[in-house]
């Protein structure tokens, strides 16, 4: 029954303590998600994207509740335990790419096969295969700062699928670029979805964007209320 | 998992990759640990070159006998009674003149250093032809040796380097007498060129001494005779004196600088906790400079441990090559600079900087460990960094 389910959330609350506020993000939330979503979440601004985002990539822990990946408890990992969870399962694109300045395309994308046993010749050709798919193959030895913003983006999506994780995390992945270059991004977001079977959860503000997506979540204090995206 | 030596190496790479970007920050940094080393070093040079200089002074086949209690020469009395029994002690190497013996006066005389003009004390040392040949690699480089029975004497190097009015020919007065310079000697740079030697009878007359003396020197076909003379003095009751070979006598009054060296531990490491201040800034400026690429790098699965190496490991480069550049400018500055200053006895020991590979290494110690304790606190807070940070929006 839980076979094809890849996340599943149980009564998860999350809250804030500021000095003495305590600011509830989540008040008992429920969610799954199925293996091969493609799952856009909105809301406006303050309603606790990132922060569900961040605790489905084991970043951030619910103040109580459940979240299981693929059957197991993640929110009760140790943080060293997280971080080899999120190395073998995780990929993580940022809105401002997050890419290491002073390394090359190809560097920034083998950074995540540093965590595998995987020789120098096998690193390198993971590498060449991933900057092929995002068309940037001839850009390998480029440092960010030589590359457009959209560019820099398809490197940190290829620095996000190299060590094929079954799951990408995406924080508002286009909220940085424009139209033209984000329809180019959700394309390839679409094309590993659905010729590679990853799962993605993407948070976004652009509707646009969430029409990629195969559903829309729309989260409002806390709460999801699912609209029909044909409306 | 094989690859937390790649993931710290990667990290470390970064990180060093990086330093340009933090520029004035690190080189800051490396300033600061670049000084401390650099003082730390002039004094260990400066302990070490003087205590090489008494320490290679004495010969260890020499015996030298000084009054019970007095410690240097310069406080010391032996009659020439004295001087008569101790001929007689076993273990006294004889030659066709009989014992080799050498009864010697030491006293005090000014002189105007070169460097400040001011006064300074110089030792005059009273003797003999025995005593002459008995010192280590003695030679005259200039001029001839004084004329028994006469005011004439010989200066050594160092005197002759640092003092003004010592040159071959030039005429001294101490006090009333007059002296005249002829020869200049050398003893391979130990602390007897920082001597003047005249005849030790003239001295006994001049400074009215009667027949005593200060110290005398015997020689020994070897170090294990001294066990033997020191029988002998101790049986004699007339024979109030110390014994020990020369080479012990000096290596005891070389330890006199070597509070130099504590001194200098003392007062880098007093810099070295403001050059920490410092270099904690700089850490502190690189982890919080770094927090996104940190939090990023954890975000996608690298460990705490990676954060906190390279960050260290970034602290210990900087201070190393602050180490290595204090060390360059330490060795250029002072390796072999001439200096002088009191010896045992109040006189002035004409000494040179000495900076030998050991006290690199004390230099590299201290350079690290302002490199560690800056590095260990910035780097603990880049491992506890929250992965959260790498969402944020400031760019
Ligand atoms: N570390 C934190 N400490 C305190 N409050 C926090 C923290 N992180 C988030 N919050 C608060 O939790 C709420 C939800 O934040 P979150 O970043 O998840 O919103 P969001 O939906 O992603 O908003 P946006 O669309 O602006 O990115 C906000 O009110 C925010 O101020
Ligand atoms: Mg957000």
């Amino acid at each position: 029954m839980t076979d094809n389910i890849l996340f599943d959330l149980k009564g998860v609350h999350k809250s804030f303590t500021r000095g003495k506020e305590t600011i509830k993000i989540f008040d008992g939330l429920d969610m799954q998600i199925k293996k091969g979503d493609f799952l856009a979440i909105m809301g406006p601004s303050g309603s606790g994207k990132t922060t569900l985002l961040n605790m489905l990539g084991g970043v951030d822990q619910p103040t109580s509740g459940e979240v299981l990946f693929d059957g197991s408890r993640v929110d009760t990992l140790s943080e060293g335990q997280l971080s080899k969870w999120r190395a073998n399962n995780i990929g993580f694109i940022f809105q401002f790419y997050n890419l290491m300045p002073m390394l090359s395309a190809a560097r920034n994308v083998e950074l995540p096969l540093l965590l595998t046993n995987l020789s120098k010749k096998d690193r390198k050709n993971s590498v060449e295969t991933a900057l092929k798919l995002v068309e940037l193959a001839d850009r390998a030895s480029h440092l960010p700062k030589e590359m457009s913003g959209g560019q820099q983006q398809r490197v940190a999506i290829a620095r996000a699928i190299v060590s094929d994780p079954k799951l990408l995390l995406c924080d508002e992945p286009t909220g940085d670029l424009d139209r033209h270059t984000a329809d180019e991004i959700l394309e390839m977001l679409q094309l590993l979805n659905e010729k590679f079977g990853k799962t993605i959860v993407m948070v976004t503000h652009d509707p646009s964007a969430a029409k990629y997506a195969k559903r829309t979540l729309h989260l409002d204090k806390g709460e999801f209320v699912e609209k029909d995206l044909a409306a | 998992m094989g690859s937390i030596f790649s993931q710290i190496s990667a990290v470390v790479a970064m990180n060093i990759r990086s330093l340009p970007q933090r520029f004035w920050m690190s080189l800051a940094m490396v300033i600061a640990s670049a000084v401390v080393v650099a003082i730390l070093l002039a004094f260990l040079a400066m302990a070490k070159g003087f205590s090489a200089t008494l320490d290679s002074a004495g010969s260890e086949n020499v015996a030298i006998f000084t009054r019970e209690g007095s410690a240097a020469e310069l406080n010391s009395v032996i009659s020439r009674d004295q001087v008569n029994i101790i001929e007689t002690a076993p273990g006294v190497v004889k030659d066709e003149n009989g014992p080799v013996i050498s009864p010697e006066l030491y006293v005090i005389v000014d002189g105007i250093k070169k460097s400040s003009q001011t006064e300074a004390n110089i030792p005059l040392r009273g003797i003999d032809e025995r005593g002459f040949a008995m010192r280590k690699n003695v030679q005259i480089t200039d001029g001839r040796m004084f004329t028994p029975g006469t005011n004439e004497m010989i200066v050594g190097a160092g005197i002759l380097r640092e003092f003004d009015g010592f040159a071959l020919g030039e005429e001294v007065r101490f006090g009333k007498v007059i002296w005249k310079v002829v020869g200049v000697f050398s003893t391979g740079g130990n602390v007897f060129e920082s001597e003047l030697w005249a005849d030790v009878k003239v001295l006994q007359s001049l400074y009215n001494r009667g027949s005593s003396y200060q110290t005398a020197r015997v020689q020994m076909s070897s170090p294990n005779d001294l066990e033997a003379v020191r029988k002998f003095v101790a049986d004699d009751p007339r024979l109030n004196l110390d014994v020990e070979t020369e080479e012990a006598y000096f290596k005891a009054q070389g330890k006199q600088l070597s509070y130099m060296a504590y001194f200098g531990w003392i007062i880098s490491s007093i810099m070295a906790l403001g050059a920490l201040a410092g270099a904690l800034n700089t850490m502190y400026t690189s982890v919080a400079e770094r927090a996104r690429e940190i939090a990023t790098l954890r975000a996608i699965g690298f460990s705490s441990l990676s954060a906190f190496v390279g960050t260290i490991v970034e602290a210990l480069v900087l201070a190393a090559i602050g180490g290595a550049f204090g060390s360059i400018v330490a060795f250029l500055l002072f390796d072999g600079l001439n200096a002088s200053t009191l010896g045992g006895s109040f006189t002035q020991v004409v000494f040179s900087f000495e900076m030998t590979g050991d006290l690199f290494i004390q230099g590299g110690i201290i350079a690290l460990m302002i490199g560690f304790l800056s590095g260990f606190f910035p780097a603990f807070r880049a491992a506890r960094l929250p992965v959260i940070v790498a969402f944020r929006n400031a760019a």
